[in-house]
């Protein structure tokens, strides 16, 4: 008979539908268990989604209550009297305001601390507003000489309104508790905590000498936009060129976004490492259950379905399971944006207020259903594989060895491309998105690594002496599809991700104690007069403080570099941007090293080349090289330099270091003021010498290092609590992916447990076989992550923080200890039903 | 007489642990339409390997099988199980109905696979010719063993196919039961008229065929007339 006998075959999709909808009957808590690990990755990307357009909505929206005025200009000078009076016509209202470092001295408490103090004057701010508690302090300040005290410094000075401080030679009165300035962050006013007076006492607290350091604030409201743009654009070059900085609404608008396109970036990866831990999971758990689908589908085969109608039933059943996963992440993720405003509060300058993001939800829905997809695809594809043999006996024969199959390579590509693309939407930068990726890559395989050492080191050292119920336990770990690896993965990158957080809170906290080390500084006092500079050295004397460093430093701007201009070198801008605060002397110290020319100390002949010394990463950082010639604006008088060396400074010494360091005999008549440091034994000590400093010299400033390592703890439980919130998805992914992992093996663990009861053993027993399984499974993953935490730990230290790296025992311990317990409790209570259940209904069931 | 089947020469080498076995080795034989051969012989013989070939579920090392007057060496994966489903029907020793599907559904698919419409009635009539008419929404866990092999046989008789290869049908079940099946499984094959290839170790169930193939080590040691050798 001819071969025109062949069959044309087309099965229609919607049975394919039909089919799929069939399949899933009994599976769809399974499958939903599955694709539940995606959950909440998908939760944590639509919430920072949600958050980031709300967050931007309400930066557009509140954006003049960040600057409270339409245009800032600021100078870190004195401005001159052209100036001044050009300043003076600008705007239809304007403010002034001078902000400085000072001291303030609590009087009922005795106490002092560094603030930042405002002298303001005018109707600032024009938008928004002071909240002050009274609220009409925020005004009523101005007619007195009051003073608005911000409300950490009250609470830690257990200060009251209407109680006295003293600011330099003045007393003021606490008008009210300041709240909240215009566009400050809850942790800008734990680090920099404000105090406001009007600006008609400043002369009179004598706080403002030569060489001080005081930034200038001119706020100017503009009723018309048009004349806005035209004052800008008519005075910019002008302001420019006197050395002040124009901060328009948009400006800050856009510095704010930028902000905060760097934390939402971070929110967001975090949450997508949550996703992929997920995605990993249903990888697993979709190849089990693929494996468990292996007679049906065969039996189909058998029935005439062609390879390819096969894998599109479990497309079709992933896919829709997916989407499921990926509305209910998205409606978590809704709801949970709801927390990220209280988790960020102390970081956010704006109120924000909470909508729906719809663009939010619609990609956490295409997210989550192309990676749902993507990541069961490997298993998917092995669909087409399955031959219709397997209906009528297991295959042991193999034709030839199995064929790579392409498909799966082009698969593993586009997972790989995915996670690079999306890494590159969010960090908009290519090299980081390639290295974002191969980190989590590489992170994968040191997890997969080291649980597979671990696994192969206990097999091998596993005494054969051990009781049944140990090797039983242990060999368990062997079994084909219990996802060991997978686990360990899961929870290994969970665990290193808490731990590295722990570790790097401690190497900064230690780092700094370290640097108050027993012969170290923990004190620093700053903008010492020179005619104060005798005085204040006595008076440490007389604290029998030991001066440990006494430095002057100058305040200069660069004028030109090699004959260029600010204006003429538009590459180097940065180079002319700021002011330096430099130093002279004739030796380097103890931190820093010449790393190129040659060192010269002093200048003898008023006609000899000033030969200067940079810092090698500032030179690198303003272009300039050995023999570049720089000439400096010290203050209205121009000098000429040389760079004659480069050094290595060690920043993280705790001294005075400088950027730029002249040599002796050229700045000794400049304008200048002192820094001296020393250690204070205690903190009675420091109290009483601090207090003694503010009324004897009330312009001079103190930096406690006790008081630095109060507000970096605060500081870093804050950041912390943010990555630990964020990390907390990845956690609890993992957690889900144990239990999904652990009830997709449910199949063996009962025909094993059958066996088992069979053959007489107890629920005890087998409830202690499962227990040593998911107590060496925890040790395995808790152990991975520790390693790999470990190692990213000292890496961050050794080459980041130049720190000594030494993971505290104990928490570390408690931190391993409750990883494997809780993989120990969530398998023996997963795998408890198998033990309830008689023998005999289960080999019914699975009879059947 | 026409054949359905013809297999010419048919080997098939496997490669176990780097070495060759030979689990057929030069097999002819024809079948002709609306026969019943059994296909017999000890474990390991290769009949399974043998009825797989002839099914199309795998492809021949050497020689060349015809189904129906389609040679299936030369066919695609998809070709083939066009040709499955268009002409073969299947009844497995472990029933191998589909877990998720009821009974109805189960005996369903071959039709729905065709792409056939308005085949609910041929299914119960089916359903209702195995005795089971009353169960079709049940789940294969809901029915004995015996009943799963009914269905079983509904599902395989419901394409109308020209060729049923039964693997060792009554393997899974008790001797009352099996006679049962076996009954319905000669009954329904009488009323269809399609070829029956049965694969079974059982030599009552193969004395009941019109042609037994005796099978050892990969090759046909006798190709008897059952009732003409006794």
């Amino acid at each position: 008979m001819p071969d025109n006998n062949l069959p044309k075959q087309r099965v229609p999709i919607s049975w394919l539908f039909k089919m799929a909808w069939r399949d899933s009957r009994k599976n769809r808590s399974r499958l939903l268990l599955f694709i539940s690990s995606i959950v909440l990755g998908i939760a944590a990307l639509v919430a920072v989604y949600s958050f980031k357009d709300n967050l931007q909505n309400d930066i557009d929206r509140q954006a003049k209550e960040l600057t409270g005025a339409d245009l800032i200009v600021e100078s870190r000078k004195a401005a001159t009297k052209e100036t001044q009076r050009m300043l003076e016509t600008m705007g239809n209202d304007r403010a002034a305001e001078s902000t400085f470092a000072s001291m303030v001295y609590f009087v009922k408490s005795g106490g002092s601390r560094l603030v930042q103090m405002k002298a303001l004057e005018g109707n600032y701010p024009f938008y928004g507003s002071i909240e002050t508690t009274p609220a009409s302090a925020a005004k009523s300040f101005f007619t007195a000489q009051d003073a608005l005290v911000d409300k950490t410094l009250m609470l830690q000075f257990n200060a009251e309104t209407g109680d006295s401080i003293s600011i330099g030679d003045l007393r003021f009165k606490i008008a009210g508790v300041l709240d909240k300035a215009p566009g400050q962050t809850g942790i800008a006013a734990s680090v920099a905590p404000i105090i406001y007076i009007p600006l008609k006492y400043l002369s009179k607290t004598g706080l403002i000498k030569t060489g001080s350091r005081v930034n200038y604030k001119y706020y100017y409201k503009f009723n018309n936009a048009a004349e806005l743009d035209a004052t800008i654009k008519k005075l910019q070059s002008k302001l420019e060129k006197e050395g002040l900085d124009i901060d328009t609404v948009a400006d800050r608008k856009a510095q704010t976004g930028r902000s905060f396109r760097d934390l939402n970036r971070f929110l967001a990866l975090t949450g997508f490492i949550a996703l992929l831990l997920g995605c990993v999971g249903v990888g697993s758990a979709i190849h089990v259950y693929i494996q468990e689908k292996l007679s049906a589908i065969a039996t189909l085969r058998c029935m005439g379905l062609k390879a390819w109608d096969a894998f599109l039933i479990f497309l079709i059943q992933v896919s829709f399971i997916g989407l499921v996963a990926a509305i209910i992440g998205s409606t978590l993720g809704t709801l949970i944006q709801f927390l990220i405003p209280i988790v960020l509060k102390d970081f956010l300058p704006v109120e924000i207020t909470m909508q729906i993001s719809w663009g939010a939800i619609g990609q956490g829905i295409l997210l989550g259903l192309v990676i749902s997809v993507l990541f069961a695809l490997p298993s998917l594809l092995a669909v087409r594989k399955i031959s219709p043999l397997n209906a009528i006996r297991a295959i042991f024969e193999q034709n030839a060895p199995a064929k790579r199959d392409l498909l799966k390579l082009v698969v593993y590509l586009l997972m790989i491309g995915f996670v690079i693309a999306f890494s590159y939407l969010q960090m908009n930068n290519w090299m980081q998105a390639i290295a974002f990726t191969t980190a989590i890559f590489v992170a994968f395989l040191l997890l997969m690594l080291f649980s597979g050492v671990l696994m192969f080191l206990v097999k091998k050292l596993m005494p054969a002496s051990l009781n049944y119920l140990w090797r039983q336990g242990f060999a368990n770990l062997y079994r084909p599809n219990n996802q060991t690896l997978m686990l360990t993965v899961s929870i290994g990158l969970s665990t290193a991700f808490i731990c590295t957080l722990y570790f790097v809170q401690g190497i900064l906290i230690s780092r700094v104690t370290l640097s108050s080390g027993s012969n170290q500084p923990n004190m620093v006092l700053f903008d010492i007069q020179t005619s104060q500079r005798a005085a204040v050295t006595d008076l440490a004397k007389s604290f029998s403080l030991p001066l440990m460093n006494q430095v002057p430093v100058i305040t200069m701007r660069i004028e030109e570099i090699n004959g260029k201009k600010a204006g003429a070198d538009s590459t180097n801008k940065r180079a002319f941007r700021n002011e330096i605060r430099a130093t002279y002397q004739d030796t380097l110290t103890a931190a820093e090293k010449l790393v190129e020319g040659k060192w010269t100390g002093r200048v003898t002949a008023p006609n000899d080349v000033i030969y200067i010394s940079l810092d090698q990463n500032f030179a690198r950082s303003i272009k300039a090289k050995v023999n570049d010639k720089v000439v400096f604006n010290v203050q209205g008088m121009l000098l000429p330099t040389v760079v004659g060396s480069l050094r290595e400074v060690n920043w993280s010494r705790m001294q005075t270091n400088f950027r730029v360091v002249f040599p002796s005999g050229v700045l000794e008549q400049a304008p200048q003021f002192h820094v001296l440091m020393t250690r204070v034994p205690n903190s009675e000590t420091s109290a009483k010498f601090q207090g003694t400093v503010v009324r004897k010299f009330a312009n001079i400033s103190v930096i406690d290092l006790g008081l630095v390592l109060r507000l970096l703890d605060e500081l870093l439980s804050k950041i912390s609590f943010v990555i630990q919130f964020m990390a907390g998805f990845s956690m609890i992914t993992g957690w889900i992916v144990l239990i999904s992992a652990i009830l997709t093996s449910k199949n063996q663990r009962l025909k094993e447990s059958i066996l088992l009861r069979t053959m007489g053993a107890s629920k005890k027993q087998i409830l202690v076989i499962n227990a040593i399984e998911y107590f060496f499974l925890g040790l395995f993953a808790a152990s991975a992550g520790l390693i790999l935490s470990m190692s990213a730990s000292w890496g961050l230290a050794k080459f980041s923080f130049d720190a000594s790296f030494m993971p505290p025992v104990l928490p570390t311990l408690m931190l391993f200890g409750s990883v494997v317990l809780l993989v120990v409790i969530t398998g023996v209570l997963s795998s408890r039903s198998i033990l309830n259940k008689p023998p005999l209904q289960i080999l019914r069931n699975e009879a059947s | 007489m026409e054949s359905i089947l013809n297999v010419r020469n048919v080997s098939k080498i496997y490669q176990s642990a780097g070495r060759e076995l030979t689990v057929l080795n030069d097999i002819n034989f024809a079948i002709e339409k609306g026969s019943t051969v059994a296909i017999t012989g000890p474990s390991g013989s290769g009949k399974t390997t043998l009825l797989g070939l002839c099914a199309g579920l795998d492809r021949s090392s050497t020689g060349s099988i015809e189904l129906n007057g389609v040679l299936l060496d030369k066919r695609s994966e998809d070709e083939r199980a066009a040709i499955r489903n268009q002409y073969v029907g299947f009844i497995f020793q472990n029933f191998q109905l589909l877990p998720t599907l009821t009974a109805l559904e189960n005996v369903m698919v071959p039709l729905e696979l065709r792409g056939e419409k308005n085949i609910k009635a041929h299914a119960m009539e089916l359903l209702d010719k195995v005795g089971l008419a009353d169960r079709s929404h049940h789940y294969p866990i809901q029915l004995s063993g015996g009943e799963q092999q009914r269905v079983s046989l509904a599902r395989a008789f419901s394409n109308k196919p020209s060729l049923l290869f039964a693997d060792e049908p009554t393997g899974n079940l008790d001797a009352e039961t099996s006679e049962k099946i076996i009954k319905l499984l000669f009954d329904l094959n009488k009323d269809a008229g399609t070829t029956l290839v049965i694969v079974t170790h059982d030599p009552d169930l193969a004395m009941r065929t019109g042609r037994v193939i005796k099978m050892k080590g990969g090759l046909i040691i006798a190709d008897e007339n059952p009732n003409y050798a006794r």
